[in-house]
């Protein structure tokens, strides 16, 4: 490991003799334009990440983007960990959406991950990666990614980096050798006279001299914030009100837009006559796209009468005889071919047919923008999780060159996997607005219209089919249909001697991308139902029968191990309660959960307590890393039992959060989480807590009940 | 048309239609953002503010409806010296807020709550706080209002 971890940074050094920041940006232009974006008057600028003013604040520039999940406090605990700075004095910024911070350590994280060969990738050199990663215009937040690369491969080395310039900067200073200085809450000391300099005085100077890339980085027991439950930074301004999100932005002389938009997916605008809209108070005007209409108006409410005045005609593209129920019918289809199992003698052989809807992300704050176009130059302001992404496409919409678009990036009222660019259809809407307009424009997305025109989770089918006998998975083959290849989410953490997963090509109308925790949330629900229904067929205890395909003194069989213990597995329960569990790794993490559930009088589950045991390898902050852990296992307790997202005549049928229902507090379990500190490869906390709570849920429901949950949601399947 | 009301205390004369939904009063007249859009039909409480004391969801009342009431959003729940209301604070020491956008609405029910019931029970607190929160900040919630309300400590772990 300790070779690795060397190439890359050397690696890394080489591309400018010695200066640290090439491991993040490829060359000197680069670097000059991060300073030039953040450094002014007598401010010093280490690399594209960290900033120390004279005052010694410390900004952190983080290239991600916090949509809730904490990432921002995190990566901040990483860098003022190995910076030694005074942590009341650190604060963290959205990185501008600029070449100069695409992220290179995020890009080697991936190929790390896709490659299956961190090895390999370590021994490329960085200037390849992060060329890489600004080609692949790399600024993105998702796949848990923010704290497990970026801060471990990028932050910690920042922070080491400019913790050494600053002390060999003061050793100058006071003239004494470096090895007599110690750094404490932002000052270098040396103790012998008892001279010391705040980082503020020698941050100038220090940010001129080369970096060291070969830095050391602290060991884990000398840590002081990382490891730290330490208040999150943008907390307070998240409880006053003064938080301002993308759709509280505002200019002077700005107006609002609303949207419809064709209700089938692929679908065009084919007529609309704008004149009772114009004739609403306050509406400006009507912009026809190819597939929506808009009104501009002077506030939402006008903008929002105008829209309700039209009656737009839209074609279906061809879709219109799609639904739910034929998609379903398609998929069945194709899982059917799929090559059968046959059980030897003595074996037992068990086939299961499973299926998942599609699902909307539903973040609080639905799409809302604002752009400006002046001067030849494109503004825009909102929250995206690519930003730098978000700025080329603007530029392509709007036919501006992208030099002269700037992307602000700004907080986020959720994101769980909506905000990527290339399906935020906002960008390239708002662009094509602003162009024609003289005055700033805020689009604004209704429930309704943020419902209905969602970048779903892909609504999958799957059959199953296992041969098991002496209480051994012996064989396990699976057919599943949907829009893309799920092999890594499809699998078991099992030992099974043969086990297969085989994907079937099926695309829609619609546009499926990411979800929260991607495709592991509906195929940890089919697997780990599926091996209840196998533990029940053996006769065997699901806990126990999970344990004995696991091998001894692994990591999986410690978090399982766990949870049943926390949980008190096999104790007995009052009347009317059982209980579920179910394990998914996801994301590098291992997670185990068990929900405690009853039925309700009208025949609706009621979960009491949730245990999840989580293996990250390291929790940065674990105060944070358990809210988000609390967070994903309700959201895929809300999803189990009540979303869905269903077609009829190629639309959707759903319209707001009226039939769209989401998981409220009356209904959600007191959540009990507890960390294995493995020191294993740091893994993803965004996401993986929410896999294991669908089919945890639906293996208690059988234990209560004896009947298979097979399909989600399991409201509308219980209605059925 | 111009409605007179009061806002956080102070007088206010709103200009415009009397069919403008409180919540876009608030948001674009007065330039008050901290009081969220989020459905628009009443059913997710991101816009909950206190008309007269009573908890109303803005989005599903007329500007008109509220002409000589008294209106507080979370901008006016900060006492004159700019301390933190006490459940506000609750929400700090239990690290409620994710994504946040939620929470002016979850503050102001806890607030209205709080202020109706001093101490409300679990099954109290189970009716009354029905805001929608998407990340899942639930636990939470309930921890800072037992807190609030002097009836559990915030027990932060591993806390710096
Ligand atoms: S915006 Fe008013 S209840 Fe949802
Ligand atoms: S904190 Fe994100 S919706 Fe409640």
């Amino acid at each position: 490991m300790g070779v690795k971890r060397r190439a890359f940074l050397i690696g890394g050094a080489a591309i400018v003799g010695g200066g640290l920041f090439a491991v993040y940006s490829a060359d000197s232009s680069n670097r000059k334009r991060a300073v030039e974006l953040t450094a002014k008057g007598k401010d010093g600028s280490f690399l594209s990440w960290v900033k120390i003013s004279e005052d010694d604040t410390v900004t952190v520039y983080s290239p991600h983007i916090d949509f809730g999940q904490g990432s921002h406090t995190a990566l901040a605990q990483m860098v003022a960990e190995e910076l030694d700075a005074d942590w009341t004095k650190v604060v963290v910024e959205h990185a501008p959406a600029d070449p100069a911070f695409a992220n290179s350590a995020l890009g080697r994280g991936f190929m790390a991950d896709m490659s299956g060969q961190p090895g390999v990738v370590a021994a490329l050199p960085a200037s390849f990666i992060s060329m890489a990663a600004r080609s692949m215009n790399l600024q993105i937040t998702g796949g848990s990614s923010a704290v497990r690369f970026t801060g471990q491969s990028g932050m910690r080395v920042a922070g080491a980096a400019a913790r050494e310039a600053l002390v060999a900067e003061a050793a100058e200073r006071l003239k004494v050798p470096v090895s007599e200085l110690t750094t404490l809450d932002s000052r270098v000391i040396h103790e012998k006279t008892s001279a010391s300099l705040r980082y503020g005085e020698l941050a100038q100077a220090a940010a001129a001299r080369s970096l060291n890339s070969d830095v050391k980085l602290k060991d884990r027991k000398d840590f002081r914030y990382i490891g730290q439950g330490v208040h999150r930074l943008d907390i307070p301004a998240k409880v006053d009100g003064s938080a301002t999100y993308g759709i509280d932005f505002t200019l002077p002389d700005m107006r609002v837009a609303t949207i419809m938009m064709a209700p089938v997916r692929g679908g065009k605008l084919t007529s609309v006559d704008t004149a009772p809209a114009l004739a609403v108070k306050g509406v400006e005007k009507v912009i026809e796209l190819e597939d929506a209409v808009l009104v501009i108006a002077k506030g939402y409410w006008q903008a929002t009468k105008g829209m309700q005045a039209l009656a737009p005609k839209f074609s279906d593209g061809g879709h219109g005889g799609l639904s739910t129920a034929s998609i379903y019918a398609a998929q069945d289809k194709l899982n059917a071919a799929g090559e059968k199992l046959v059980a030897p003698e003595g074996g037992k052989l068990l086939t299961a047919d499973y299926k998942a809807p599609f699902l909307h992300q539903a973040m609080m704050e639905p799409f809302a923008m604002t752009a400006h176009h002046k001067d030849g130059r494109l503004d825009m302001w909102g929250g995206l999780q690519d930003p730098l992404a978000a700025r080329m496409m603007a530029a392509e919409s709007a036919g501006v060159d992208a030099a002269k678009v700037m992307f602000h990036p700004m907080i986020m009222g959720g994101g769980f996997g909506r905000r990527f660019p290339p399906y935020s259809q906002i960008v390239d809407q708002l662009a094509k607005i602003a162009m024609q307009v003289p005055y700033p424009v805020k689009l604004i997305w209704s429930r309704e219209q943020d419902v209905q025109h969602g970048a779903y989770r892909p609504q999958v089918a799957a059959r199953l089919q296992a041969v098991t006998g002496k209480k051994r998975m012996a064989a396990w083959a699976s057919d599943y249909a949907q829009n893309d290849d799920a092999a890594a989410e499809g699998t078991v953490p099992y030992a099974i001697p043969n086990f297969e997963a085989r994907h079937h090509e099926y695309i829609s109308n619609q546009v499926n991308a990411y979800w929260r925790s991607v495709n592991a949330s509906q195929h940890g629900f089919f697997n780990e139902s599926f091996v209840d229904e196998l533990a029940v067929a053996e006769g065997e205890d699901p806990y126990t029968f999970r344990r004995n395909h696991l091998k001894a003194g692994s990591r999986q069989l410690l978090v399982l191990d766990t949870v049943a213990t926390r949980a008190g597995w096999g104790k007995p329960l009052p009347e009317g309660r059982a209980r579920g569990i179910a394990m998914v790794e996801s994301f590098g993490s291992i997670v185990a959960e068990v929900v405690e559930a009853s039925l309700k009088e009208d025949g609706t589950p009621k979960v009491h307590k949730a245990w999840a045991v989580v293996d990250c390898g390291t929790t940065v902050n674990p105060l944070n890393a358990a809210a988000q852990i609390e967070g994903g296992l309700i959201m895929g307790l809300s999803a189990a039992i009540g979303e869905q997202i269903t077609l009829e005549k190629g639309a959707v049928v759903e319209s707001n959060f009226n039939d769209y229902p989401i998981l409220k507090l009356a209904d959600s379990p007191e959540v009990d989480v507890h960390f294995i500190e493995s020191g294993a490869k740091m893994g993803g906390i965004g996401e993986p807590g929410l896999p294991p709570a669908a089919p945890a849920l639906a293996n208690a429901l059988f234990a209560l009940t004896g009947k298979r949950v097979r399909q989600l949601p399991i409201l509308a399947q219980a209605k059925v | 048309m111009a409605i007179e009301t009061t806002v956080n205390g102070k007088a206010v004369s709103i200009e415009a239609e009397p069919d403008t939904p409180l919540l876009w009063a608030l948001r674009e007249d007065l330039g008050l953002t901290g009081t969220k859009f989020g459905c628009g039909i009443s059913a997710c409480g991101a816009c909950s503010v206190h008309v007269n004391g009573e908890i109303t969801r803005s989005c599903s009342v007329p500007v008109s409806a509220v002409a000589g009431k008294s209106v507080t959003t979370i901008e006016g729940l900060k006492g004159e010296d700019g301390t933190l209301h006490k459940v506000q604070q609750a929400w700090i020491d239990a690290q409620v807020p994710q994504c946040g956008y939620c929470q002016s609405g979850q503050i102001m029910a806890a607030v209205a709550l709080i202020q109706k019931t001093g101490t409300p029970s679990a099954a109290q607190v189970d009716e009354a706080m029905t805001n929608i929160c998407r990340c899942g900040t639930y636990p939470r919630i309930r921890k800072a209002i037992l807190a609030a309300t002097g009836q559990a400590a915030v027990a932060v772990e591993g806390a710096a």
